[in-house]
């Protein structure tokens, strides 16, 4: 066991370490930033259990527990027992349905105690040790279209429970799996098909209606023109063109309005709205919503304060800001969800552009440490693990800090380590700290 | 395996650096290059405190203030931070009961919310608010803010100064929204006209609020804070001592008194009675003395020194003397045999002297008053040969009244100034369905008939004579503090001569001013000579009706009473008017005595200030006023009994076995209830002399004040 204990400690890297305990420590700070109340005692409060900066702190302590354990568990636990965590996933997820308690609109948690857990966070670990385990398996060929589908399908069942407990933001997280698809051979052409598709859908947004039509009848045109010859020796071509046109037109026509006037709820139509910087149409609105509102000329839409706050909150940093405990939108309430979803504004108001641009360098430090550790490996199952931790942190990371900036809708995600919330504290650092203890094994081929 | 696709490992770090820096320009884009965000957030949490400048005193012509600023404290409360207080013990020093206190914070929360300061108590006295500084670290939630109030030194002055009051919605629409919800504005009187010049200007304070707009602190230690500047004051040319004599002469009387200085133009003195206390418009019991007030038929709130419309009498005589010698139909010479009537126009006008040659030139008539000249005067200036038709005759002699200030508004510097009444052409057409003559309105030519003046049109035209032909427009004003030159469109208007009347000879002027100084010393107005002092002045008792209880009636004459001194260089020109008084002399002269002397003496005979006395205790009150209240009283009881089903108040008035519905006739009199002396309705009932003993009621001995 020491010889053990040795090789870990020689094989651990150090930089994730370093990393992970600057990120937590920026985390602890924002927080303080957001909810100290002036006049406590800094000390007494850390050390109470009352304030939002003294749990993260106890959820931290706790976290390093775990890390611990971890990485003192033998590697091969990970592998071994990827399928089995996976299925304890999906079943605390249908758990879920019958014992959920309604907190904040979601679905989602199950409260034990004084304890809330939501297995949606859960999951983000299953699914990463499962997918790497079957794309590491030896029967599995990626190549084949049946492989990549079943791959899919581990990554994409829990989003869909998670759609059914009404967290589309988290669902939307497991859409992150298919880098690591990508990594492990996934043909490019599925991304490129689903980030057309997106595209599309927001072009449909923007653009007018048959402006959109006629666009999109002129590619199809230009497209038939430079596949002229393609097409003269093979007809196929040109109807299998024919048949992207239409659909094209199909989802611009049909399916989003479809989409947004009776399948998404009116929060999320609001804010990806909100994000865009429109008024919803009148179709897309229901009831009282259509009314225009005297004052400003413009329909109501309330996912706008969030954004407009944090924005301005962002905004007035400026270059260095304004100090961690001098920010007017941070210490005066501003900015809901400060904490958690917005914790980001914290350090742009109070440390300005230079504090941001630390912060992201730190990301992305962590994000290339990540794939480096993952290109490193001798075994699919731990390069696949790493990737699969890349892909969460780069989503996580990524959309929380474009929801503050306003590049990208409010769906309610944590920023990785630094948003208040133990269970996304948790969630975080166990993905790091198996992929530190699988990395300290890097020499070994495990499946 | 592990080796394939190496490559897209290169593309995945692509990606992200990509997203990454597609981060970072927006935050150039937001933290750079985005001032607004700044300017936005400032406007998050940074709050504008208002601060009030001190107000602008208004100064008489020997510096002395007659209006000043005082602060007073309202005692406000935050209820949210209301906590663990003894409640008790604030009520027993606050002096209020515990049911009130818990009234009074419901209030607060349901009209400002929990977490604003709402007032508690309003304008406190002095000596509550000692009472609340010294335990006031007892009663979190509480605290005393400061509001300007203003003070009357003098007690004197209530007319012409006006008062303030919080500013209305119309009024900020009026303005542009330069004023805000809790300013205070000029309602009325110079408060009102010079209101610009006396507000100052406001100052800032930023303050800090967080997200449920409670205050937390300053802004940046108030480095962009900008201070109040106080309002300018005013010097006016008023004798506020003049004043106090003459608001003390017209206590308990209808009527007012306007004295000018002929050689600016400025306003001496105004007073207006009934009187009140232009403190009882300032401070806490502010509007429950309005509310009082206005419900009093005598309406004390009126100026009459500007709005009262009293038919002049005899004191229009000299003006009428002066269009007719101006016109060339008489001379100075020309006399007129009275034997105590004038019959030439069928319907006998009487004259109260007959014959003795009481009117055998101008001098003479003026000073003994004798109607029958001055109608026959009135009737040959309207008849003019020499312009031949009689439409156009009364038309030149309207046109004379118009300069003399009669018919038109002069442009005091107080609000709504009334112009009296000269009446035109097309008044006696469509009454006389076009018959008429100079014989159908020959009273006009002694100040009756439809001819109405107010006090300060009279003093003004005392003027005209005093300077012979020209006047500068009465205003009170004298000099802003620290005169600009925007100020001076306003004032030079007031500085302009208007040579209106300088074409009319010397020599009329002459014999008329001459006139005028015989009627005082050996004519009607005796009274008012001063030793040593040549005085000109007319008296005049003119005729009244008013409408009560559906009948025409005639009530006492007004006493009026115009004058100016000395002769050869006027320094003062007075109106007097005192409603249903009597005689000219009896009380209008006396009064403007004991002014002049005043004014030019700088002190009082004896016998002035037993006079003094003798007049500030007479209560001439017209006696119908309170057949009217109660009238009034009652139809409003009615009313409120119609409107809300309570009969409470109804029940005091259906004692005895008259009820007070139903008379239909008593409908009508409200409407004139402010009309007391206007024109009277054309009808041909029977003239009835007013009986005072049956119209004098005392007040019930159980009547409260019905606010």
């Amino acid at each position: 066991m020491t010889r053990n204990n040795v090789q870990i400690s020689k094989g651990t890297d150090w930089i994730l370490v370093i990393l992970y305990f600057v990120l937590v420590s920026i985390g602890l700070m924002a927080i303080f930033g957001v909810t100290y109340k002036e006049g406590d005692s800094v000390l007494q409060s850390f050390f109470g259990f009352n304030t939002d900066y003294s749990r993260q702190f106890y959820f931290a302590c706790i976290a390093l527990v775990l890390g611990l354990f971890i990485l003192l568990t033998d590697s091969k636990f990970f592998p071994a027992t990827a399928n089995l965590w996976y299925a304890a996933g999906i079943f605390l997820l249908l758990l879920v349905f019958p014992f959920h308690s309604a907190v904040k609109g979601t679905e989602s948690i199950i409260r034990i105690g004084g304890f809330q857990f939501q297995p949606a966070e859960f999951c983000k670990i299953t699914v990463a040790l499962a997918l790497a385990k079957y794309l590491s398996s030896p029967d599995t060929d990626f190549t084949k279209p049946r492989a990549q589908l079943i791959a899919a399908a581990i990554a994409l069942v829990p989003a869909l429970l998670t759609i059914l407990q009404k967290e589309t933001g988290l669902a939307l997280v497991f859409f992150a799996f298919f880098l690591v698809m990508y990594r492990e051979g996934l043909p490019a052409i599925y991304i490129v098909i689903g980030f057309a598709i997106a595209a599309l859908v927001v072009a449909t947004l923007l653009l007018d209606k048959n402006l959109l039509a006629i666009v999109l009848t002129v590619i199809a045109g230009v497209v038939v023109f430079l596949s002229w010859r393609k097409i003269k020796r093979d007809n196929g071509v040109l109807i299998k063109i024919i048949l992207v046109w239409l659909l094209c037109v199909g989802i611009q026509r049909f399916g989003v309005p479809f989409l947004f006037a009776n399948v998404m709820g009116k929060h999320q139509v609001e804010r990806i709205y909100s994000t865009i910087g429109k008024d919803i149409p009148n179709e897309y609105l229901k009831g009282e919503q259509r009314e225009v509102n005297t004052k400003t000329g413009r329909k109501d839409n309330t996912a706008d304060y969030n954004v407009k706050q944090a924005k301005i909150a962002i905004g007035s940093g400026e270059i260095i800001g304004k100090g961690l405990l001098s920010g007017t939108q941070t210490r005066y309430g501003f900015v809901p969800e400060q904490r958690t979803d917005f914790i980001f504004v914290t350090i742009a108001e109070g440390f300005g552009f230079i504090g941001c641009v630390i912060l992201l360098s730190l990301y992305a430090l962590l994000l290339f440490r990540i794939v480096r550790i993952a290109e490193r490996q001798r075994s699919t199952f731990s390069r696949c693990y790493a990737y699969g931790v890349a892909a969460v942190f780069f989503f996580h990371i990524a959309i929380n800090i474009c929801m503050a900036i306003g590049l990208a809708p409010v769906i309610g995600i944590p920023l990785p380590l630094i948003s208040y919330g133990g269970t996304s504290l948790l969630t975080f650092s166990i993905l790091l700290f198996i992929l530190i203890r699988l990395d300290a094994d890097r020499q070994m081929v495990l499946r | 395996m592990s080796v394939f696709n190496q490559s897209r490992s290169y593309i995945i770090r692509i990606i992200f650096l990509a997203v990454f820096v597609i981060i970072l320009l927006q935050l150039v884009n937001l933290q750079i290059f985005g001032s607004k965000y700044h300017q936005l957030a400032l406007d998050n949490a940074v709050f504008e405190k208002i601060v009030y400048p001190e107000r602008g005193i208004i100064f008489d012509r020997n510096g002395k203030p007659v209006l000043n600023n005082t602060i007073m404290f309202d005692l406000m409360v935050t209820p949210f931070e209301v906590r663990n207080i003894d409640t008790l013990a604030f009520c027993r020093l606050m002096q209020i009961d515990t049911v009130e206190f818990k009234r009074r914070i419901t209030d607060a929360i349901l009209k400002n919310s929990r977490v604003r300061p709402s007032v508690f108590l309003a304008l406190l006295s002095p000596e509550m608010q000692a009472r609340f500084e010294e335990n006031s670290w007892r009663f979190p939630g509480f605290a005393l803010i400061e509001r300007p109030v203003r003070i009357y030194p003098y007690n004197v002055g209530a007319h012409l100064l006006g008062y303030i009051n919080e500013v209305s919605p119309k009024d900020i629409e009026r303005s542009g929204g330069f004023y805000r919800m809790g300013d205070y504005i000029g309602k009325n009187g110079l408060e009102y006209s010079y209101e610009r010049v006396l507000m100052g200007q406001r100052g800032v304070q930023y303050m800090i609020k967080d997200n449920k707009n409670r205050i937390v602190g300053k802004y940046r230690n108030g480095d962009f804070d900008t201070t109040a500047v106080a309002g300018r004051g005013l010097k006016t040319h008023l004798d506020v001592e003049l004043q106090i004599l003459a608001e003390k002469l017209m206590t308990n009387k209808v009527g007012a008194v306007v004295a000018i200085d002929p050689q600016t133009g400025g306003i001496l003195a105004m007073a207006s009675g009934p009187l009140f206390n232009p403190n009882d418009l300032s401070g806490s019991g502010k509007n429950a003395n309005y509310g009082r007030m206005a419900l009093d038929v005598k309406a004390p709130l009126l100026n009459r020194a500007i709005k009262g419309q009293y038919p002049p009498g005899s004191t229009f005589k000299p003006l009428g003397g002066l269009v007719a010698l101006d016109e060339g139909m008489i001379t100075p010479a020309f006399g007129l045999g009275c034997g105590g009537g004038y019959y030439y126009c069928g319907r006998r006008v009487g004259c109260t002297h007959a014959g003795g040659g009481h009117a055998a030139n101008l001098r003479l008539a003026i000073a003994n008053s004798c109607n029958s000249y001055f109608v026959h005067v009135y009737r040959m200036a309207v008849d003019n040969p020499k312009i031949g038709n009689m439409r156009k005759g009364f038309e030149t002699w309207a046109d004379y009244m118009h300069k003399f200030g009669l018919g038109v508004k002069l442009g005091i510097d107080l609000p709504s100034e009334d112009k009296g009444n000269i009446p035109t052409v097309q008044d006696y057409d469509k009454e006389y369905k076009g018959s008429w003559s100079s014989c159908t309105n020959l009273t006009l030519g002694i100040g009756q008939d439809k001819m109405t003046t107010t006090p300060l049109q009279l003093a003004n035209a005392m003027c005209i004579i005093a300077n012979k032909g020209y006047y500068y427009t009465p205003h009170f004003v004298d000099s802003l503090e620290d005169e600009k030159p925007e100020d001076a469109p306003v004032l030079a208007k007031y500085r302009e001569k208007h040579e209106v009347l300088t074409h009319i000879s010397d020599t009329a002027y002459n014999a008329i001013i001459n006139g005028m100084h015989d009627v005082v010393t050996h004519g009607t107005a005796r009274v008012a000579r001063i030793e040593g002092i040549n005085v000109c002045a007319k008296t005049g008792t003119a005729e009244n009706f008013t409408i009560l209880d559906g009948r025409r009636i005639k009530l006492k004459d007004n006493s009026m009473f115009v004058c100016f001194a000395p002769k050869e260089n006027p320094k003062i020109a007075i109106a007097v008017a005192v409603q249903n008084a009597g005689y000219g002399a009896t009380w209008g002269g006396p009064i403007a005595r004991i002014l002049m002397e005043k004014y030019l003496l700088d002190s009082l005979t004896n016998r002035s200030k037993a006079d003094l006395e003798r007049i500030s205790n007479a209560n001439l009150l017209p006696s119908y006023f309170n057949r009217l209240q109660y009238k009034t009283d009652s139809l409003r009881a009615e009313e409120w009994a119609k409107a809300y089903g309570d009969s409470t108040r109804l029940k005091r008035y259906l004692r005895g076995v008259r009820k007070v519905e139903a008379d239909s006739s008593v409908k009508k009199n409200t409407d004139n209830k402010t009309d007391k002396n206007k024109k009277p309705a054309n009808t041909d009932q029977n003239v009835v002399l007013l009986d005072e003993r049956k119209y004098f009621r005392k007040p019930f001995d159980n009547m409260e004040e019905e606010v």
